[in-house]
This record gives structure tokens, sequence and C-alpha cells, in this order.
């Protein structure tokens, strides 16, 4: 049973997408906040703002350069472990793959070089555009990637043809595919989520820095970026959540009934707080408010929604995995909002940089919008079963036929391996840029790094 | 429709070859400065080697991320069965990739000799090993691979490690090395520089050599690649481009002129994967030994009205890719320097 090949390739994507997941959101969120920092430099001059930036781009490149290394698997491993499915949507799917490529990936890895190397090479106002460019094809990724996986859940502007007995999906309609019903709420849930994160992170490290009393005044200005980043967000997704939730209630029914447990149409749908699933009673156990998701869906406590016993059992998705990943992910929104306002309070009652309890659960927060961000992905993707392409293909039915168990466990065990160790890495030298902490010397453009060589030193000069 | 009259297969056939022959040309470089640099002495040359690398690596492996794009999305069958059935070279592929990134990144984050040497040791062997699969991938799609009338590849990965594309993954090795040894000169100066020099004259042999042998082993076990310019002899200028651009990098270099012995090895990558291309034409993907179950640009295809949005996409999007990429490398242009925010 372990080795069925549906079930390795559906735990091989989930181990690569969740890894790979950890970093896109931290160079989305960071991209905006980057472009905060040095439009706050350009404009004030001050040089706090500059030493900002060239220590959060160097935060940044770390995360991207791991972002990078995960994120060719991803492109590759549809074909590789999902050929059916690449065939069944290559003429949808594809050309949102392709855009992200050509309009995100090039926009994204070639300004960052200048981002990088580029200080001395090119003026002030220049490396803000290169800057912007930066964050707008972090954000452009995300709009592609986004768009192709809301087509799974809520297909549109395609008809089905087929070849030689072959079925596949081909394209009608470009606009209705890009803007299919659950695009735009999606994506601009899955956008401030990404925010959050980078927020977060710059909270977290700020925070760091001001129980440490280190770097203190940088540090207070982080501080003032990051609430900011963190208020409006958080207060933002409360809206984009309720709306993804509506489209979830249009289109995709079941995932609803799922994300409640909500087992009885005839009963009223309650919202419930925490609980537990209790799959063969069929019913679900825990604080609820009477008939609450029929008020959040319709306005009504008494309306009706549609329960799992309107699906047959093949076609509903796992129940427990889907609730608890979605309460999961609601009740670290609300406390994110909770953190965010306690925060901006005591900034305004001038107490925050002083309370260190405080301070040290901002240091801890980073992990929150994190732990959101994979439960909520766990929850559209989970709740999406048994289907592939929600209603048109079977998950079971998108592997690829000619690649044997065998195989796939083979590469989980690569992947496991490899992952494992790009994360110890990723921790050792994250600890080692925040020990470090921002304290580039911006005069000279020459550090006096004991590993640079007198000769190379000498090169420097020269070159300046 | 906005492209009536073209043939939107074969524009595609020619845009998925020309973000390979990007790939080629940028990745290339950077492979081979990997598979160079344990050549180097010392850690301020290695240092400099990867730093000629520094800004553009990452951006050059996009061309491979949009080329698997590009062939998702205009023929969906091509990606699904090259890459279900290459799976475990490719997986290869992807950790050699991993750790290449991984590798450029970490080396010099730490003084330690031990460090260092070991990530130089896992720069070298994956910048080796991915460019030595591409190559092997490269010589089956030329031989044919066993497809069935299911369009999946019925064979296994022996069959892949088959003699011809062993040879073609060993050109492939060649020709990135020669190209990087170029490209290393252009960008260093003094001592690491007169040892490039010396790995060109050596890379250029050992290219030539692979070229002449795999061009033979071609004509004999793999007549097919050749009937188009049987057919149509005009196509032979083609190859005499390419033997012509070859000839010419070791005359620019004589001159001095390391720029513009780059362009050469560039046009040299242009025209043999032309060739390569004008060989496989119709089909992307052969099949062997039954080949009329290859895939092809018409039988693996998405709708007409994919190829035509997706040709739109690529004319607004190209010209400005072209365009930055140009601006980064100028930006980046002369002899790189060590500084702090070197690798």
């Amino acid at each position: 049973m372990i080795l069925d090949p549906v079930i390795l390739s559906r735990l091989q994507f989930a181990l690569t997408i969740s890894f790979h997941y950890i970093f896109p959101v931290f160079s989305i969120g960071l991209g905006l906040i980057l472009a905060i920092m040095e439009g706050l430099y350009l404009k004030t001059g001050d040089e706090k703002y500059h030493q900002m930036t060239h220590f959060w781009v160097s935060i940044f490149a770390l995360i991207f350069g791991i972002g990078v290394a995960s994120g060719i698997v991803m492109e590759f491993q549809f074909g590789t472990n999902w050929s059916n499915y690449s065939r069944f949507v290559g003429d949808v799917f594809g050309s949102a793959l392709a855009a992200e490529g050509l309009f995100a990936f090039f926009l994204e890895s070639g300004f960052l070089a200048i981002l990088l190397f580029g200080w001395d090479k090119v003026s002030k106002k220049m490396h803000f555009l290169s800057t912007l460019m930066v964050a707008l094809g972090a954000h452009f990724s995300a709009v592609w990637i986004v768009v192709a996986n809301s087509w799974q859940q809520t297909p549109a502007g395609f008809h089905i043809v087929s070849h030689n007995g072959v079925a596949r999906a081909e394209i009608t309609d470009f606009w209705a595919m890009v803007f299919n019903p659950s695009s735009v709420e999606r994506l601009s849930h899955v956008i401030l989520g990404a925010w959050l994160a980078g927020a977060f992170l710059v909270l977290s490290i700020n925070a760091f820095y001001l129980i440490k009393n280190k770097h203190v005044e940088i540090a207070k200005a982080g501080m003032k970026i990051g609430l900011s980043v963190a208020v409006t967000a958080s207060l933002l997704q409360l809206f984009t959540g309720h709306e993804s939730a509506l489209v979830v209630a249009k289109h995709q029914p079941a995932k609803l009934a799922a994300m409640e447990g909500h087992f009885t149409s005839a009963e009223t749908a309650n919202l419930h707080l925490f609980g537990w699933v209790d799959e063969k009673g069929n019913k679900t156990v825990g604080p609820a408010i009477l008939g609450g998701l029929g008020f959040l869906v319709s306005g009504d406590f008494q309306q009706k929604i549609k329960g799992l016993d309107s699906f047959p059992k093949t076609e509903r998705p796992p129940v427990q995995v889907t609730f608890q990943t979605f309460h999961l992910m609601v009740a670290i929104g609300m406390a994110l909002i909770g953190l965010s306002f306690l925060g901006l309070w005591m900034q305004w009652r001038g107490t925050l940089y002083t309370c260190k309890p405080v301070l040290w659960l901002f240091v801890a927060s980073v992990l929150l919008p994190q732990i959101a961000n994979q439960v909520g992905w766990a929850a559209a993707e989970v709740g999406r079963q048994p289907w592939i392409v929600y209603g048109l293909l079977r998950t079971s039915h998108g592997i690829s036929p000619m690649v044997h168990a065998g195989q796939i466990l083979a590469s989980i065990i690569m992947f496991s391996t490899v992952y494992l160790l790009l994360f110890i890495l990723f921790l050792f030298l994250l600890n080692r840029k925040i020990q470090k902490g921002p304290v580039f010397n911006g005069l000279s453009g020459i550090h006096h790094d004991p590993r640079l060589t007198v000769q190379s030193r000498e090169g420097d000069i020269n070159a300046l | 429709m906005l492209f009536s009259g073209l043939d939107l297969n074969i524009v595609w056939f020619i845009l998925v070859g020309i973000l390979l022959t990007g790939y080629a040309m940028l990745d290339g470089f950077d492979l081979g400065v990997g598979i160079l640099h344990l050549l180097t002495k010392g850690d301020e040359e290695r240092r400099l080697m990867l730093n000629s690398i520094g800004p553009v690596w990452d951006g050059n492996e996009v061309w491979l991320v949009t080329g698997g794009g590009a062939l998702f999305a205009a023929f969906p069958d091509v990606y699904a069965t090259t890459f279900s059935g290459f799976y475990i070279p490719l997986m290869l592929l992807l950790v050699m990739l991993i750790f290449r990134a991984v590798a450029i990144e970490f080396r010099s984050k730490e003084p330690m000799r031990w460090w260092r040497s070991m990530w130089d040791v896992s720069f070298s062997i994956s910048s080796l090993l991915g460019a030595l699969i591409l190559g092997v991938a490269l010589g089956n799609v030329a031989y044919g691979i066993p497809l069935g009338a299911d369009k999946e590849f019925h064979g296994t990965v022996l069959t892949l490690l088959n003699p011809y594309a062993l040879l073609v993954g060993i050109t492939t090795v060649a020709l990135f090395t020669m190209h990087a040894s170029i490209y290393v000169v252009m960008k260093t100066e003094g001592a690491l520089q007169e040892r490039a020099k010396g790995w060109i004259k050596n890379t250029i042999a050992a290219f030539v050599i692979c070229y002449i042998t795999t061009t033979m082993t071609t004509l004999l076990y793999v007549p097919q690649m050749t009937d188009h310019i049987r057919n149509q002899p005009a196509f032979f200028i083609l190859a005499i481009l390419n033997m012509l651009a070859i000839a010419n990098i070791p005359r620019e270099i004589y001159h001095g002129r390391e720029f513009r012995a780059f362009v050469f090895s560039c046009l040299n990558m242009v025209f043999l994967l032309a060739l390569f291309g004008l060989g496989v034409f119709p089909y992307l993907l052969p099949s062997n030994p039954h080949f009329e179950l290859g895939l092809s640009i018409y039988n693996a295809a998405s709708s007409q009205k994919t190829l035509g949005i997706m040709l739109m996409i690529a004319l607004l999007a190209l010209p400005m890719v072209l365009s930055y990429t140009a601006s980064i490398y100028w930006v980046f242009r002369g002899k790189v320097k060590l500084n702090e925010k070197s690798y």
C-alpha cells in the first residue's frame, strides 16, 4: 500500500512544494519591504535606511537563492511525476507557467544582480528601480502560479477535446482562464499572506536586536516599517479570506463542507472555533457558533449549506485534514491581527521597544505566517481532492504511468536528504547574518574583512 | 486570427530552439566555469572564477526553466513523455543544479580550508554532471528513444545510456568547457588569465576531436539526422559556417580580441543547435526503432489557439527579456574584481 505510485507522487509533491513555499513568501514580502526601505532612504537620505536596505538585501539574496534552487524542481515535477496531468492541462496550464518564466523570473533574477552586486556600478535611482523590478517580479511570479492553480480549482475558459480517444482541456478564452472564478480572491489572499511573512520576519529580527540592545536606532525604524505592513496586511487578509471562502462555497461545495466538517445538509451549518471531526460518526465536535457558516455565506443563520452527505464517498476530500489545516490558518490569522494591533498600541504608548516579553513574542512570531501559509495551502489542495482538476480529472489519473513506485521512493529519499541539508545551511547562514547585523560600511565600499587578500583590496581601490 | 498563414507549430519549434540556444550560450559558460574550477591555484583564483559568473548565473538558469515552461505549453506531450521517461537522470540533474547553487552561495561564507574545498569539489562535480546529463539527453533525442503508440517511453535508464548519447554528452562537456575558457579569459587578468589561455588551447583541441567523432558517428549510425541536408544541399552552409566559427576562435584569441572570441563561441553554439534542430525536424522527440511513432511538432502540440496566444506573450516578453539581459551584462562588463559583496 505504501508503495502506491499515486500516494508516493502526492507525498513527493507535498514535500517539494512545502519546502519551496517557505522561501517565495519571504521574497514577495521582503520585496515590498525593501522597496519601502530604499524608498525612504532616497527620500530622506537618512543613513539608517541605507544600512537597513543593505542588510535586508543580503537576507533577501539568501532566501532567493534557496527559493531558486528548490523552485526548479517544481517546474520539472509536473512532467516527471504527473505526465497524464501535464498532457491533460498543458494547453491551458502551460501558457500560465511559460508566462511566469518570461514575465516574472527573468525580471526578478536579472535585476537581483544589480540589487546585490550593483551598488557601486549604477546610480542610487537606478538601484532603487532595480529593487522595484525585483519586487514586481516576485509578485508577478505569484500572479501566474496562482492563476494556474486557481484554474485547477475552478476551471474556466476551456473545452474538452478528444484526440485519438485521449481527452484534454483546450483553451477557448484566455482571459476567462486567467480571471477564472477564484483567481482574484485567491491571488490577493496569497499575496497578503506573503506580505505578512515578510513583515513578521522583519519584526522578529528587529525585536531581537532591541532585546539585545544592538543596532537600536535601525531596529526601531525597522519595527515601524514591519508593523505598518503587518497591520495593513493582517486586516486586509480578513476580507480576502472571507471572499475566498465565498468562492469556495459557490464553486467547491464539497471543500467548504470539509473545511467546516459539515456532514448533514438538512441541519444548520455551524462555524467551529476548533474541533475534532469524527469521520466514522459523520459529525464534528467542538465549540461552534450555531448556524455561523450559513450566516457567513448568506447572511442568514438558518441558511442550509450542502453537507458532505450530498456527495458520494468517492467525491469527498479527506475531512479531518481539511478541517484542521483550515482552522489552524484562521486561528493564526486572528492572532496576527491581535499581535499587529498590540504592537501598534504599545508603539503609540511608547512602551514597545523596552517591553521584553512582548519583544520576545515578536521574535517568535515569524513562525506564525509561515505556518498559516503552509496549512492554508494544504487546506486548499487537500480540500480539492479527489480531483487534480476540480470535477474534470482525478488525482489518481494524473500520474506518470511509466514511472515506478521504487523510482519515486528513491527520489523522495533524495529530496528529503538534500532539503534537510539545504534547510540546515539556510538557518546557519541566516543566523550568521543576524549575528553580524546591519553594519555595512557604506562610505568606502571597502570592507575590512580578513578574508580579502591584500591584492584584491588593491584591486578594489583601483576600481574606485 | 492574428497569425493566419503562419505555421505556428514551426514557429514554436524555432522559439523552443531559441530558448534552448540561449540557455546553452549562457548557462553553458557558467557550467563550464564550474568544470574548470578545480584547475585553478589558490583561494583568490577560485573566488575570481566564482565571481566572474556571480551576478549572472541564476539568471542564466532561468532560460532552462522558461524553456521547460515553453515546452509544457507548446508541446505538452513532449514535455510529459521526456520528463517522465528520463525520470532518474532528470532527478539527478535537479540535485546537481541544487548543489551547484548551494556551492556557489555558501563556499566563501566561511574561511575554513575544509569548508571551501568541500564546496569547490561540489561545485565542480555538479557542474560536470549537469553538463553531461544535458548532453546525454540531447544525444538521446537525436538518436530517438523507444516510444509506444501510447506516446510513452518504453525503456529503462540503461536505454538512455547508449554509446551515442554518451558521446554527445562528452561533446557537450567539451563544448561548455571551451566556451567557459574563453569567458574566463575575457573576464579576468593576470595569472588566472594566462592559465585560462592555456585551457583554451586544450579545450579547443578536445572539442574539435569530439565534434569530428560525433559527426562521423552520426553519419554512420544516425543517418536520419542528415536527411534534410542531403535533400536540400543549401543547408550545408550551416555546417560550413559552424566550422568557420570554430576556426575563428583561436585567431581572435591570438589577436587578443577576447570578446570577439566569445561571440564566435556563441555563434558556434547557434550553428550547432541549428544543425541539431534541422536534423530532428519535424520531430521534437524522435522514436527509435519505430520512427512513425515519434512525437512531432504536429502530433504533440497544443491547440492552434494556445500557440497563437503564446506567440503574443512571447512577442511581448522576449524584447523586454533581451533588453534587460543585455543591460545587466553591460552593467557588469569588464574584468571581475573582488569586493565585500563578492562570493
